[in-house]
Parts: structure tokens; C-alpha cells; sequence
């Protein structure tokens, strides 16, 4: 790991202001940042240190939503009371995700910003051409392993899959995300890769995520994140589905329904198609696993990953009865 | 470019401030083992991914490797040498880990009691599921997962009933 200079910011002002200087980067848990430095990935001249700023760290729940500190520790969300009972989805995302060391470590805000998982973009040394990384150099993963890559939302220039559980959980229920006065939708903040795989998020330089919103609704307190993988814990979704329900006064009829797919995509991919084709049907098996199908009508593979065309409409016809039948 | 000449830090581990200076990518890790000599704490990937590191800060279990020592700077941090008291007596987790043969080669072990006390401390033992779910960040090349699990659910039940008969 090339070295760096530490900056400690006792400010969000200070923090940003640093954050804008060239070659400058916010630290927060680290477990992005400092495991792709050790890559070779990310060498920043200066980290700005930004886990000792009081206030950044609060979660509030009450009948309008959730509003989470940017610093707030991913397991603290997954275990805090009103989360789970009202954005059970969100739960199961954060705890379902890496260990719980890494959740002790990580912070919402730099959730948000994790990279892909994608080995050749990890491998500077072997894998020069990288398109996200260096762009202009090309892309290593077209023509090579394409296992964990993404079948939906790519490009010719990449195809790296977004690995984050929690950001699937968020698109799927309307989330925003607040860099300070500024406010994004969730769905807006993660970028295609198109031309520009390098630019993933719209954030600018000087800019801070200071928190999260998530709007209570009743889908969102009806909601399930299913996690399908290669092992059973720590683990980076193959496929992924957030799931969220609300049934019209007969208890079957679909009232409301969100659906977003995690390690299939480019980005959290919200299955919009999926959620229209069902709402104002009655809750039936055969019916949810013919509509689940539309969320895949415009996948592309690369070989090694078809599997992932036929997992994600299995894990979102699951989803969906899942939630639907839990009574 | 700006410099980075070494940096002084201050840093509270089991109970005791040491001052140093390190370069500011040195981790809690590398200072730990290499700056201190407390070689207890394990380096095993040195990438976030195996649990080896695994130590405490202000009560929480973190990966030493991907925390910079600068960061732990003005918080608590306990490593696998401050977990038995003072006189010697074993901390309840490696005691268990003791009774149940819950090792082969030991490298991964620090880790894991370290990882376990927390575990427990959460309230993630209640079960053997809920044990594997929460000790899935330790992994152990030497495959010794049962006896682990057979580890933490009897110290778990010992913690239980030592606070039981506390209050
Ligand atoms: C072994 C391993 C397994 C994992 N498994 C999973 C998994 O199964 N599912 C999953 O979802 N994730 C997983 N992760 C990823 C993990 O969730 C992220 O690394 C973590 O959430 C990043 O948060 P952090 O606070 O550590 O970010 P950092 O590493 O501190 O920062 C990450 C990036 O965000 C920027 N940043 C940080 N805070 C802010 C802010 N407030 N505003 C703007 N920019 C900011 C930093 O500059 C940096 O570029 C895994 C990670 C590891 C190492
Ligand atoms: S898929 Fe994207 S991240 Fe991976 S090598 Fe190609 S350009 Fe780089
Ligand atoms: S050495 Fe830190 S997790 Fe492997
Ligand atoms: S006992 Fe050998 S790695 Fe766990």
C-alpha cells in the first residue's frame, strides 16, 4: 500500500473542503477504501478521516420513515428495533451482508460508495486494461471469467456487477440519498456504466453523503431481502432480491409492490415491469412466477453468468411469495 | 504532493497507552504485531476477508487489517493478550475453546475467541444457526468449525448463568 497523509476532520465544512483537494479521499470504515489500496486500486495521496465527527451517526424512525446518519455503523441499522419492524428489508440486507466485523467497521454512507467485486478490476498488476479504473484501457472481463458479472445494465466498456446489498434494498423503497443540501433519489445516485464506468455515483468532489431517507410505507414494512450465493453467510450475492408487498383490504389482491434485484446488475436494479405486471392481481404462484420473468426480458450474458438469467426471476418469484404468504 | 513523514500516535491497548509513531497507512494490525510486539492478533489475509485480525475497539469486533492505526487513536482497543485477567485466569471464551478442542493449527484461534466474546456480548449465540451466521467472519482453514460452534454455545450458556447469579 503506497502511503498516504492522514487528515483527522472535526468538521463536515473541514471534511469536504479536504475531500475537494486532489488526490484527497474520505476514510470512513475503511473496508472499501484501504483493502483497494492494498490492491493497488485506489492510491490516494491524503485520507481524510471522517469517523470521529460527532452526529453523523443517528438513526431515526417514526411514522414518516427512516433517517439514517451517514457514519452510522451498518450493524447498528440492521439491529436497531424500529428498522426491523419497519423496514425489515433493510435489516436483512445490512445483516446478511459481509461479517460482522466488517459491519462493525462500515458506515452507511460508505456502503453507498463500496466498488465492484470484479477480479480484474481488483488486479491492477495482472489486469492492466480496466476501463473503470484506467479509462480509455479497455476491459478485461469481456472474452475472460465472467462468473459474478452483471447481465443486466451493461455496456461495451464494462459489465462489472454493483455487489452492495443495502442500495437494493433502498432503491427498491424510494430512498434518498443527502450529500448535504443537496438530495438525490437512490435509483438517481448509481450511474450505468455506458462510456464513463469510471463515473458510478453522482457525487462531486467536495461532496459529503451526510445521510440516508428511507419513506415508511406500507410495502416497506411488509418487505424481505433474499440473498441467494455460493455459500451460505459472507458472501456477495449471485442474485438478490428486495421485496415489499401491500394487499388490498381482501388480504390477496396486490395493492403495492417493490421489487429490486442486487448482484445481477450494474447497478441496484429496480424491477419496475415486475411490480406493474402484478399490482391489482390476486397473489398466486403461477401468476407471480410468469410476471417475475419480465425482470430479465432485456438481460445479456457473457457466457459464465447465464446462470444468473434464470436465478433472478426464481429468487423474485420467491421473494414475492414469501412476503405475500407471511400472514 | 504533500508529505507523509511519520505521524505520533497515542494508543490505549488492554489497558495501557503506548505512544509511537508510524507511517499513516501503517493498520492497528501491523502496529500491533510489529510496533508493540503483541503478536497475538494474527495477520491472515491482511484483505478483510479470513477474521485472523480480529480485535476489539471500544467493545466492538473490527478487522485490525483494515483499521488504520491513526484511526484507533482515542478509543479502547483490547487484542487477544487482555482478555484473560490479570492473575491469569482465562476469559470463559478460551476456556471453552480449551475444553472442546476447538482448534487444530491455532493460527486462526486468537481470532475466533476474540470474534466469539463479542458474539456473545451481542446476544448472536442463541442458537448454533445463529452462531454460524455470527462467526461466519472467521473462517478456519483446519476445517475445526464444529468443535468452534460447540465452543461458543458453552460459553455463551456459562456467560449466562454467571450473570444470572450476578443479579
Ligand atoms: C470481505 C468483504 C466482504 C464484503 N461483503 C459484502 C456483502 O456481502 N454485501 C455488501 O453489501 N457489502 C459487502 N462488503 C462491502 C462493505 O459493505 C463495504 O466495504 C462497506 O460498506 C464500505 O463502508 P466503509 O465505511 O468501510 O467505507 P470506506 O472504505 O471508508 O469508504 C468507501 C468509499 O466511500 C467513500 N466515502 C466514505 N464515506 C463517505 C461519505 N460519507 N460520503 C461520500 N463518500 C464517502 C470513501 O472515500 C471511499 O471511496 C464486503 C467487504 C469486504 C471487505
Ligand atoms: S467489467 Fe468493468 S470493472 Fe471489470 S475489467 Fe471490465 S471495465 Fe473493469
Ligand atoms: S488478516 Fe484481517 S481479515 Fe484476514
Ligand atoms: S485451527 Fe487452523 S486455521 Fe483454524
Amino acid at each position: 500500500m503506497r502511503d498516504f497523509s492522514y487528515l483527522r476532520a472535526n468538521s463536515i465544512d473541514a471534511a469536504r473542503q479536504a475531500a475537494a483537494l486532489p488526490g484527497a479521499m474520505l476514510l470512513a470504515g475503511g473496508t472499501t477504501l484501504i483493502d483497494l489500496a492494498k490492491c493497488g486500486v485506489t492510491e490516494p495521496e491524503t485520507v481524510v478521516d471522517i469517523t470521529h465527527l460527532n452526529g453523523l451517526d443517528g438513526i431515526t424512525v417514526d411514522d414518516r420513515g427512516a433517517t439514517i446518519g451517514a457514519l452510522a455503523r451498518m450493524s447498528s441499522v440492521a439491529d436497531h428495533a424500529d428498522i426491523k419492524s419497519r423496514f425489515p428489508a433493510v435489516s436483512e440486507a445490512l445483516w446478511q451482508a459481509a461479517s460482522a466485523q466488517l459491519r462493525n467497521m462500515a458506515t452507511i454512507g460508505g456502503n453507498l460508495m463500496q466498488r465492484t467485486r470484479c477480479p480484474y478490476f481488483r488486479d491492477p498488476a495482472n489486469f492492466p486494461a480496466c476501463n473503470k479504473r484506467t479509462p480509455g484501457s479497455g476491459c478485461s472481463a469481456i472474452g475472460g471469467v465472467t462468473r459474478g458479472h452483471a447481465v443486466l445494465g451493461t455496456s461495451e466498456a464494462c459489465i462489472a456487477t454493483y455487489p452492495g446489498d443495502l442500495a437494493t434494498a433502498l432503491v427498491a423503497f424510494d430512498a434518498t440519498v443527502h450529500l448535504g443540501d443537496r438530495q438525490v433519489a437512490a435509483d438517481d445516485f448509481f450511474l450505468l456504466p455506458g462510456t464513463t464506468p469510471d463515473r458510478e455515483h453522482a457525487i462531486e468532489p467536495g461532496e459529503m453523503i451526510t445521510a440516508i431517507s428511507i419513506p415508511a410505507s406500507a410495502a416497506a414494512g411488509r418487505s424481505t431481502y433474499l440473498k441467494v450465493r455460493d455459500r451460505q453467510s459472507y458472501e456477495f450475492a449471485a442474485a438478490s432480491a428486495a421485496v415489499g408487498i401491500e394487499f388490498e383490504a381482501d388480504g390477496r389482491t396486490i395493492r403495492d409492490l417493490r421489487v429490486a434485484l442486487g448482484g445481477v446488475a450494474t447497478k441496484p436494479w429496480r424491477a419496475r415491469a415486475v411490480e406493474e405486471a402484478l399490482k391489482g392481481k390476486v397473489l398466486e404462484a403461477d401468476t407471480v412466477k410468469q410476471a417475475s420473468l419480465l425482470a430479465i426480458e432485456a438481460a445479456v450474458d457473457h457466457g459464465a453468468n447465464h446462470y444468473k438469467i434464470e436465478l433472478a426471476p426464481r429468487v423474485i418469484a420467491r421473494a414475492i411469495l414469501k412476503v405475500g404468504e407471511t400472514a | 504532493m504533500t508529505s507523509k513523514t511519520r505521524i505520533p500516535i497515542q494508543l490505549q491497548i488492554n489497558g495501557r497507552r503506548h505512544e509511537l509513531e508510524v507511517e499513516p497507512r501503517v493498520t492497528l494490525l501491523d502496529a500491533l504485531r510489529d510496533h508493540l510486539g503483541l503478536t497475538g492478533t494474527k495477520k491472515g489475509c491482511d484483505q478483510g476477508q479470513c477474521g485472523a485480525c480480529t480485535v476489539h475497539v471500544d467493545g466492538q469486533r473490527v478487522l485490525a487489517c483494515l483499521t488504520l492505526a491513526a484511526q484507533a487513536e482515542g478509543r479502547a482497543v483490547t487484542s487477544i493478550e487482555g482478555l484473560a485477567e490479570g492473575d491469569g485466569t482465562l476469559h470463559a471464551v478460551q476456556a471453552a475453546f480449551l475444553e472442546q478442542d476447538a482448534f487444530q493449527c491455532g493460527y486462526c484461534t486468537p481470532g475466533q475467541i476474540m470474534s466469539a466474546v463479542a458474539c456473545i456480548r451481542e446476544g448472536h449465540a442463541g442458537s448454533d444457526d445463529e452462531i454460524r451466521e455470527y462467526m461466519a467472519g472467521n473462517l478456519c482453514r483446519c476445517g475445526a468449525y464444529p468443535h468452534i460452534v460447540a465452543a461458543v454455545r458453552q460459553a455463551a450458556l456459562e456467560v449466562a448463568s454467571s450473570m444470572e447469579t450476578a443479579s
